[in-house]
């Protein structure tokens, strides 16, 4: 009898100390089907797939494949039984070529066989319409080429069931067709695949079932066909959810900042932004559209301190619009631009490497910026202590107090806080990167909401992101960035996806080299 | 049907544990550890162990004496740890204790041989205010090497030791006491000038007030400051750092100056507090020692008090074992590495639990 299902987990139970991350999950996935697992931020989605594939291993439950009972305590215990997973952060070695990267750790002879090495490897890349240049280094790949070289490395390992832990999440929209492209082909030729992802268009275009997990526990499962947005995000949530953004027009935008000429070169003295001129606004958002990599980053650290420009280079800001004073924010560094007055909000892409101390408590993240009002050497913890109470209650922090590290709250609840403690200093100026990377749309949603409120409060709000369905819904202006220069700004209200799509590939005329993300 | 290699023990991370039962394993540990050791002496020397450790404690508080003793060198290894504490809270691997004691020390002698007429208490007060200077100035240079052009502070410090040694070699051959001994010999030993005088009539007094002093401040100074709260996040991310507007480079060369300046301290109260001389072995390896202090306390500076203490005890119980029943001084090293052993491995149960998986299956069934 031929088995229906390559994987079976039941009653699957893993906990982190007092942490229950999965309680008594069941998960099944047939042969030839791709599978979305969906869930909100720590709901346990990458602890049940790390313990299929042998990073974890569960307290309780059984595992079946192919019908069979089996023990995966090792990722090697994970590929003898034909499954691989990608994870969220790739797990190459920079220095070495793609070759050597599958190679690596596989049984062999002493001596090499580079030939054949790369031979199997054109075979897989044929067969599923992959691209990989075999003597490639690591370190010269783009993302996507890194992810590519993650599938292809799994495949062959021999891995009948692939899982793709958040794939997208760091793909243009080109990319993410390529690689769903590719899905489509290996489930073609029978390979199972788990794909973990926040996106839920993406979950209706490309899987064939969907699995939902709430809070570490199992919901159930339903077929795409018959499911659309709405219903999948309130099967996950456990309520309804509203998915629609309010767009406010901007009641009466002033000038804030006024950039000039901005020019960034980073340590090697590449190119990072070129000449940039932009306009922002208090009470309105502006979107910043761009393939990654793009000068995002150093737009805004330029803004915010954190990054030499070059000479020529220049941020105005505006206390009281145009007509009145200006101070010069280029050559200054965070401190001095509080010092000056200025109330400006930076929530920077990497939270807990930048944003956020991890190993601190969320009372003492909360003064992060303010530690130093009051006279005397000391520090007084009672307002900092308040004010994480408030944000906790305000913004629905899920933790066990406001003792606890960060760094052990979810990617959702982390943003939160960060995002929390700048609203809450009144800012005039908000500047954020990939402010809902990696959240689920719940949280996503409330970051959305809090950035509209800040907008009707008169803040001037940029915001970097990635989702441009999101950016054309939720911003006044988009202004696009490609490869460190301005392709041009666009009414959000009347701009298409396709027409920024265009632009962040294509700078008046000039094509942008590939693979230079 | 199960296949063959299903684990054994399986380990998982605990998530906060009650103090008190962190601290019911340390004294489990301890109490294993002598245990262990028991047996050790006994099926090596066929010696009732009770004895040994009976002279062991003797070694370290048996006369009023030697009390004082250890607790003159548990105030030597706290102080320096205490000094340690900074530097490492900012992830600065200071290794160079040894050569900010000894750099101290330098400057404490030079005072009290160059300067003998002064009132002690001059003497004393010029000598503390040198001591921190040279320390501190051992501490700034590879902390200013590190902000400007990111040197490796680990092995920048540990070759400034070497440097201190050297220096110390010259100056004691300078201030050779008597002539060709090699030494520098007791410094004002008729006079007692600069040394410190007895306090409550204990010879030790001053050095244990002053030690407990800089103990209590530093952990103010760490847990509750603005500079101490500037240290933990430089310590944790440079780039968060930057994000808060605090100086990167201003607070490791702050910080690296307070951490040498605690440890040149220690040499002054070592050169006036204790042996009233100098040479190489002024820090006698309690520079690194002191690493271990730290780093067991995890920073907390009340907790190195007890570390402290117990180093030093184990150290002087097991030179006196060692002398009382003719053992070699290995046998009391092992015994030394038994009961440390236990004590860092028990920091192991403390963070994760252990399950066996056979057991709880056969419970269930």
């Amino acid at each position: 009898m031929a088995e229906e299902y390559a994987v079976k987990m039941v009653d699957i139970t893993k906990t982190f100390g007092a942490v229950t991350a999965n309680d008594r999950v069941h998960l099944e996935l047939k042969k030839g089907e791709i599978l979305s697992l969906l869930g909100e931020n720590g709901s346990g989605k990458t602890t049940l797939m790390n313990m299929l594939s042998g990073i974890y291993f569960p307290d309780s439950g059984h595992i079946f494949v192919d019908g069979q009972e089996v023990t995966i305590a090792s990722p090697h215990d994970a590929y003898t039984l034909g499954i691989g997973m990608v994870h969220q952060h790739f797990k190459l070695v920079d220095v070495l070529t793609a070759a050597e990267n599958i190679e690596l750790g596989l049984p062999g002879k002493l001596v090499v066989d580079k030939k054949a090495i790369a031979q199997r490897i054109r075979e897989i890349c044929d067969r599923y319409g992959f691209v990989v240049e075999p003597e490639k280094k690591v370190y010269d790949m783009s993302v996507s080429e890194k992810q590519t070289l993650e599938i292809v490395k799994a495949l062959y390992r021999g891995a009948n069931v692939l899982i793709l832990d958040e794939p997208t999440a760091v793909l243009t929209p080109q990319e993410t067709e390529r690689l769903f492209a590719v899905m489509r082909n290996m489930k073609a030729d029978g390979k199972s695949i788990i794909i973990i992802t926040h996106k839920l268009h993406e979950v209706l275009e490309i899987s064939d079932r969907v699995a939902v997990l709430r809070k570490g526990a199992y919901v159930g499962d339903m077929t795409t066909a018959g499911a659309d947005t709405q219903t999948l995000s309130d099967m996950m949530v456990g309520r309804a959810v509203n998915l629609n953004i309010d767009r406010a027009a901007p009641e009466n935008p002033v000038r804030r900042l006024e950039l000039r000429h901005m020019t960034v070169k980073d340590a090697d003295g590449v190119l990072r932004l070129d000449d940039i001129n932009l306009d922002v606004n208090g009470g309105e958002i502006l979107g910043v559209a761009g393939i990654s990599g793009c000068g995002q980053k150093e737009l805004l650290e330029a803004i915010a301190g954190l990054q030499d420009a070059e000479d020529g280079s220049s941020v105005k800001y505006f206390p009281q619009g145009p007509e009145g004073p200006a101070e010069e924010l280029i050559g200054q560094n965070p401190r001095t631009i509080a010092d000056m007055g200025i109330r400006l909000a930076f929530v920077p892409e990497d939270r807990l490497g930048m944003g956020l101390v991890g190993s601190m408590d969320l009372a003492d993240n909360m003064m992060l910026k303010s530690y130093r009002e009051g006279r005397g050497a000391f520090t007084d913890r009672k307002p900092p202590r308040r004010l994480a109470e408030n944000v906790v209650e305000e913004l629905e922090v899920v933790t066990p107090s406001i003792s606890t590290p960060v760094r052990r709250l979810s990617g959702g609840n982390v943003q939160k806080v960060l995002v929390g403690r700048e609203i809450a200093a009144n800012p005039t100026v908000l500047l954020s990167a990939y402010a809902v990377r990696g959240l689920d749309i719940n949280t996503s949603y409330t970051i959305y909401r809090l950035l509209n409120e800040q907008k009707k409060a008169g803040v001037a709000v940029l915001y970097v992101g990635e989702d441009l369905d999101v950016l054309l819904e939720l911003c006044d202006r988009i202004a696009v960035l490609c490869g460190g220069r301005l392709s041009g700004i666009l009414d959000a209200r009347t701009a298409t996806k396709e027409q920024v799509g265009f632009m962040m590939t294509n700078v008046a005329g000039t094509e942008r080299e590939e693979g230079k993300a | 049907m199960k296949t063959s290699h299903e684990p054994l023990v399986h380990i998982a991370k605990r998530d906060g544990m009650a103090w008190w039962k962190g601290w019911l394993i340390r004294i489990a540990a301890a109490l294993l550890a002598l245990v262990v050791s028991a047996l050790f002496i006994y099926s090596l020397t066929k010696m009732n162990p009770v004895k040994v450790y009976g002279a062991m404690w003797n070694g370290a508080f048996g006369t009023s004496k030697r009390t004082w003793v250890t607790l003159r060198d548990t105030m030597m290894l706290l102080c320096i740890g205490v000094g340690l504490a900074p530097a490492f809270k900012m992830r600065f691997w200071n290794i160079g204790a040894e050569g900010q004691v000894l750099v101290g020390g330098c400057a404490t002698a030079a005072v009290m041989i160059y300067c003998p007429g002064l009132p002690t208490w001059v003497i004393l007060l010029i000598g503390i205010v040198v001591s921190l200077i040279a320390g501190a100035v051992w501490g700034i240079i590879p902390a200013v090497f590190k902000a400007r052009w990111n040197t490796n502070e680990t092995l920048f410090t540990l070759m400034m030791n070497y440097i201190a040694i050297q220096l110390t070699c010259f100056l004691v051959a300078k201030w050779e006491n008597p002539y060709g001994s090699n030494t520098v010999g007791i410094i004002n030993q008729s006079t007692k000038a600069g040394w410190f005088p007895s306090l409550f009539g204990q010879q030790y007094g001053w050095n244990i007030v002053l030690v407990l002093a800089v103990t209590v401040a530093m952990y103010l100074y760490l847990k509750y400051s603005k500079h101490g709260y500037e240290i933990a996040v430089v310590g944790q991310s440079e780039n968060t750092a930057r994000y808060a507007g605090i100086s990167v480079k201003r607070v490791i060369v702050r910080t690296m100056a307070l951490s040498g300046a605690v440890c040149g301290m220690a040499g002054f109260v070592a050169v006036a507090g204790a042996s009233h001389t100098i040479s190489t072995s002024t820090a006698g390896g309690r520079g690194f020692t002191a690493i271990i202090v730290a780093w067991m306390a995890k920073f907390n500076t009340f907790v190195m008090i007890l570390i402290a203490l117990l180093l030093v005890f184990l150290e002087k119980g097991a030179t006196q074992i060692a002398s009382q029943f003719n053992l070699n001084d290995y046998a009391s090293n092992v015994v030394m590495g038994i009961i440390l052993f236990f004590l860092l491995g028990s920091e192991f149960f403390i963070n994760y639990t252990v399950h066996f998986r056979r057991r709880e299956k056969e419970a269930k069934a």
